[in-house]
């Protein structure tokens, strides 16, 4: 049927010139292209996944999530570095989340046609690609240094700076989605503009704007860097945020570089684990993204 | 020339009914500017209680911008500016101090694609009489029921009012928001091409609530459905390139209009 209206279509148009050939085998070979290099990053994706689960999976066990990090030679888990990167990652989130809606409904709403937005709007975008090292020395200087000592409060306060941006930029995308219309139809039953961003803006964008949180979440997880130079380590249990704390990518980044096998397994292990975190909270994003294109 | 053409039929007008008619919105000397390009062109004209005054005219024509004069719309944007008096009873509402929350408590709107908040259909109603009035549950109930009694949508909807307003079809959205507007009791009502996005029976159906709110309400619309503004207005505004080239009673307008540029655009040969 499709291709007897395709025909027909050819006839019509006339569409055995050589002008019509050469643009589909021109569309043919784009098309092709396309495939390969979608075909050849998806190769190594599942690659890497193959050998992280793997690994992975052959040493994941309760032990990891109720054991401290063991000294080599010794059996243990993983508790302490999950237990300090959720800690980290959930102060992170705590000071960055606040800052980068507030920022971010600045550019959409009330900053929206001042030259600041321009100014604030391009710094944020060099702040969202910094590479996160830069940002690690940067706390280190204001907070390590001066405090004298690497500190589990110095490390949140750098994932936080890499939240900041994300959020910052989300937030106003999302805002700027919300149509104009629904802001005059708030206006237009004398709603004043705080009212209008906090009822009518926000709830129209909330799912994206949660997105763009999950997402920063998902972003500052596998942040190694940063940590390296603000939380740095720790082989034991801590709970004192003043203190270094542990952390999963940076207790990966040690393990994995070292000669034990039982290090090396509990690094495949967790990065398995850092793995599984972000998937989940990309699959949850997804969901919510797709539900705030609904509505 | 053309000065000539507006004046007269608003005369003939005032002769024939002044006794009845109250001026409600009195436009005197309105320029606009977007920037420094001047979309209205010194624009009077006036807006009587208890009728309905059509303002018809091809895009671009400075319609719609004049409707978003009389509730200051267009504050929201920067660059855009009005000059000359726009009257309000007898406040001038382009009075930089104008609070304007407040004016557009008075003057309601209603857009070309329904706008919906987020929220349930009873809340979508509610949140607008909560802005000024602290009022008690039941007191409250009362008023959202009056409101979509009001908008002939109670019916269709009192089963289900903690539905999304979104999930209602557009007819019924357009519906909820003449809702919403009225719920705030305002006491003039903007329709800014209400019906465009909407078919020809939720149409119908707006018509006839436009008809029945004008009993108690001042209210202007903006239409490029002809038929539509000489079904549901008593005034006629007609518009071209920013000027009001022609205004009066709908059935002259539409019968003898005066002036060559409103007879071609009724007639189709424009537009």
């Amino acid at each position: 049927m499709d291709g007897w209206v395709s025909n027909m279509a050819n006839m019509i148009s006339g569409a055995s010139s050589p002008l019509y050939h050469s643009r589909r085998r021109k569309n043919v070979i784009t098309m092709l292209l396309a495939y390969f290099a979608t075909g050849f990053g998806l190769i190594w994706l599942g690659l890497i996944l193959g050998v992280l689960f793997y690994q992975g999976f052959s040493g994941l066990s309760l032990r990891v999530f109720t054991e401290m990090t063991p000294p080599p030679g010794a059996s243990g888990g993983l508790l302490n570095p999950i237990m300090g990167s959720l800690v980290m990652t959930f102060l992170a989130v705590l000071i960055g989340t606040p800052l980068g809606i507030l920022a971010g409904t600045y550019l959409a709403e009330y900053g929206r046609f001042e030259k600041l937005s321009t100014i604030v709007r391009f710094i944020n975008d060099i702040l969202l690609s910094a590479p996160s090292i830069v940002i690690g020395l940067f706390v280190y200087e204001i907070m390590v240094a001066t405090m004298g000592h690497f500190s589990g409060w110095a490390g949140a306060v750098a994932l936080s700076v890499i939240v900041i941006p994300v959020v910052v930029r989300t937030t106003e995308d999302m805002l700027t989605l919300v149509p104009d219309t629904l802001r005059e139809a708030a206006a237009s039953i004398g709603l004043p503009r705080s009212l209008m961003i906090r009822k009518v803006a926000y709830r129209a964008a909330r799912a994206g704007m949660i997105t763009g949180v999950l997402l920063a979440i998902a972003r500052i997880s596998g942040e190694t860097a940063p940590l390296l130079f603000t939380a740095l380590n720790n082989q034991f249990w801590s709970s004192n945020m003043n203190a270094p704390v542990a952390s999963l990518p940076v207790v990966i980044f040690q393990f994995a570089l070292s000669p034990y096998k039982d290090w090396q397994e509990l690094a495949w292990t967790g990065a398995l684990i850092i793995t599984l975190a972000v998937l989940t909270l990309s699959i949850v994003a997804r969901f919510l993204g797709a539900q705030s294109k609904k509505s | 020339m053309s000065t000539v053409n507006f004046t007269i039929p608003v005369v003939t007008h005032a002769a024939s009914s002044a006794s009845d008619l109250s001026e409600k919105v009195t436009v005197k000397n309105l320029d606009f500017y977007y920037g420094d390009h001047r979309a209205l062109k010194n624009i009077n004209v006036s807006l009587y209680h208890g009728k309905v005054t059509a303002f018809i005219g091809p895009s671009g024509c400075g319609k719609s911008t004049l409707l978003r004069v009389l509730n200051r719309m267009y504050d929201l944007y920067p660059n855009q500016r009005a000059t000359g008096t726009v009257r309000l009873d007898n406040d001038d509402i382009l009075e930089p101090s104008q609070d304007l929350n407040l004016l557009r408590a008075k003057v309601g709107m209603v857009f070309q694609k329904p706008t919906p908040f987020p929220m349930t259909i009873y809340e979508n109603i509610a949140f607008g009489i909560r802005l000024y009035e602290n009022l008690p549950k039941p007191e409250l109930d009362n008023r959202v029921q009056q409101a979509l009694q009001r908008a002939a949508l109670w019916n269709e909807v009192k089963d289900k009012l903690d539905a999304n307003g979104l999930s209602l079809s557009g007819g019924q959205q357009q519906r909820l928001c003449i809702a919403r507007t009225v719920a705030v009791r305002p006491e003039v009502i903007l329709f800014d091409e209400p019906c465009s996005a909407l078919d020809p029976i939720s149409t119908a159906k707006i018509e006839e609530l436009i008809d029945e709110l004008k009993e108690d309400y001042t209210i202007a619309i903006v239409t490029h459905n002809m038929q539509q503004a000489a079904r549901v207005s008593d005034f006629t505004a007609f518009m071209y390139l920013g000027e009001l080239v022609e205004y009066g009673d709908t059935t002259r307008m539409f019968t003898t209009p005066s002036d060559r540029r409103t007879q071609d655009y009724i007639t189709g040969r424009f537009g």
